[in-house]
């Protein structure tokens, strides 16, 4: 298995059509051009002595060529965070080295002398693709090679590398995409940041589904709504924060004015009710659908459909209204469970951590073997349950819950009923070390009307357990989210930890 | 007939189709296509359809046997069809899932 064979298929099946479009750098790129290109470069890496691929970059066409190319010579693809700092990014290749670099143009002097890292600016590298007459050795069919590396945002420590092989990654879209499934017209808007593994399955379904992708470098929302007007986008994936501003930026419209959107899907991270239920007002004609999945999984396990959206919406019914925050069931390749900590699986309606087990599932890191236990189960470290007609529902991370006097309770439940006050418009939970409970209920919580932390107190003490009830509230601007909306838990506890004490 | 691991890829002796094994049995597993034995090498060399099993096979399809446990994609399409120890690989209905990426 190698993902240069989904390459070539698309190659048999649409030669012509274009694959990657990048307006802002007025380029494009069709699918025969980039497997010819992929070939190019794989016959360069063949002649060098470089161990790992690594791309440090916004989207452009450069972008799936070097993830093609990476394949075709057999070498993982090794996507940075360009977000980080020099020191962060620096301390990361030193882990990959020997490494063929590609960077933006900014960027390359600083990498001439270092060692181990063979640099090339991103225009030099497509003309490299595009004019070099490469003459590469075949691809390896071998299902455990390494496809991909992939630093996950760790909140805490080094980050590790996740790895994903050929057979993890072509497995996903086997299992999830239809071959040629797009029309001639259709085209997806990308973006989110290529070294999100989001990133890297976009360019994967779309070369599989033949769609072409129109790449967006750096997100603004006021950028999002123009190129998919301009570009009739029948396609797009966004993070929460970035629907949450698309929201924002259409204010004052009654229709988003897109009839060419054919689906919206999002994930990777909590989507506010509040946001989604305005965006399917705002496009009343395109399908929604929530994505959940990890790193470690090559992407989305669970899959919120459009029907379900609608239904949601629709209902009267509570139980049936709430799954619009729940992201779905399983694709047919995933089995999943929930277990409580001493693993014993949870039934409908209880809280645990959510176990995934299938093809496309790695759960292994670099240097640190697998976390994957001998039947096959990935421990996601997510929270969460599923209610009685099998709608999985994410509630926090596993390591999150507070434990008050010896009570387990979930920051999410207390989070829901705070953001259920019309006055308040965000909100994190968290448990403080104290030495009477230890743990203590703590909010951080962003206001858009007045508000005074009795009156909090109150709302929450009227519909859950007293022990539930945040013992002290704090008012913020804002809470502190990472770039693709995960809301960084770990810093809202270390600042309340240090103003209470 | 050999065994065979998924990710394996295969040609027909009869025509330009070629396969890669999603799944298979353990053991054993004879694979045809046109009606003669698939090869792991050269291809085509020059033999003939049979016209039993010369139903053609399409680009990105899924064949499955009747149990479901060998499972194949067709990576090159061909004028022969595909089977194992005789009986014909039908194609897998793929269960349309909403675009998530």
């Amino acid at each position: 298995m190698n993902i240069m064979m989904l390459l070539e298929m698309a190659v048999s099946g649409c030669p012509e059509r274009v694959a990657f479009v990048d307006p802002e750098m007025d380029a494009s790129i069709s699918y025969q051009e980039l497997f010819d290109s992929a070939g190019n470069i794989a016959s360069i890496l063949g002649a060098t002595d470089v161990a790992r691929f690594a791309m440090l970059d916004v989207s452009n066409i450069g972008i799936p060529i070097g993830l093609f190319a990476s394949s075709w010579a057999g070498i993982p693809y090794v996507p940075l965070n360009y977000r980080l700092t020099d020191p962060e990014i620096e301390s990361l290749l030193d882990r990959i080295t020997p490494a063929y670099l590609v960077t933006e143009p900014e960027r390359v002097a600083g990498f001439h002398d270092r060692k181990g890292v063979q640099v090339s600016s991103r225009s030099d590298f497509v003309a490299l693709a595009r004019e070099t007459e490469g003459t590469p050795d075949a691809w390896s069919m071998d299902p455990e090679d390494t496809a991909v590396l992939l630093f996950t945002s760790g909140t805490t420590g080094a980050p590790k590398a996740a790895v994903l092989r050929q057979k993890h990654l072509v497995s996903y879209i086997l299992g999830s995409v239809e071959f040629m499934g797009a029309d001639e017209e259709e085209a997806a808007l990308v973006c989110v940041p290529p070294y999100h593994i989001a990133g890297i399955a976009a360019v994967l379904s779309s070369v599989y589904s033949g769609r072409r992708v129109v790449q967006l470098a750096n997100f603004s929302a006021e950028k999002w709504v123009q190129l998919a007007r301009d570009e009739k986008i029948t396609t797009a994936f966004v993070v929460p924060t970035m629907l949450s501003r698309i929201v924002e930026e259409l204010a004052g419209a009654t229709n988003a004015d897109m009839p060419h959107l054919q689906s919206l899907s999002y994930g990777g991270g909590k989507m506010p009710l509040s946001v989604i239920q305005r965006a399917m007002e705002l496009f009343p004609g395109t399908d929604f659908t929530n994505a959940y999945g990890l790193t470690e999984t090559s992407s989305t396990i669970t899959v919120l459909g459009p029907d379900e959206h609608r239904l949601a919406s629709a209902s009267d019914e509570e139980d049936v209204q709430r799954r619009l925050v729940s992201v779905g069931a399983p694709l047919p390749g995933i089995e999943l469970e929930i277990r409580d900590e001493e693993g014993a699986v949870q039934p409908a309606g209880s809280r645990g951590e959510i176990h995934v087990r299938g093809e496309q599932v790695s759960g292994e890191y670099e240097g640190r073997g697998s976390v994957v236990d001998s039947d096959g189960w990935f421990p996601t470290r997510d929270a969460g349950f599923v209610d009685g007609e099998g709608f999985l529902f994410i509630d926090g991370r596993a390591d999150d819950v507070i434990v008050r006097g010896g009570e387990n309770m979930s920051p999410g439940e207390i989070e829901d009923v705070l953001l259920e006050h019309p006055a308040v418009s965000d909100a994190a939970v968290v448990g403080i070390p104290s030495e009477e409970w230890g743990e203590a209920v703590v909010a951080a919580i962003v206001i858009s009307d007045a508000v005074t932390t009795e009156e909090l107190q109150a709302w929450v003490k009227d519909q859950m357990r007293s022990s539930r009830v945040p013992e002290r509230l704090e008012f913020w601007d804002e809470l502190p989210y990472n770039e693709t909306g995960k809301l960084l838990r770990r810093v809202v506890k270390e600042r309340l930890a240090q103003l209470i004490d | 007939m050999a065994a065979l691991a998924a990710g394996k890829r295969l040609k027909s002796a009869v025509c330009a189709t070629e396969i890669m094994v999603i799944a298979a049995p353990d053991g054993e597993v004879e694979l045809e296509c046109g009606g003669v034995p698939m090869t792991d090498g050269e291809g085509n060399t020059g033999g003939s359809v049979d016209a039993n099993y010369a139903e053609g096979t399409a680009l990105g399809k899924r064949y499955v046997n009747e149990d479901g446990g060998l499972e194949l994609l067709c990576v090159k399409p061909g004028d022969g069809s595909l089977s194992t120890g005789g009986e014909a690989l039908k194609v897998k209905d793929a269960k349309k899932l909403p675009k998530t990426d």
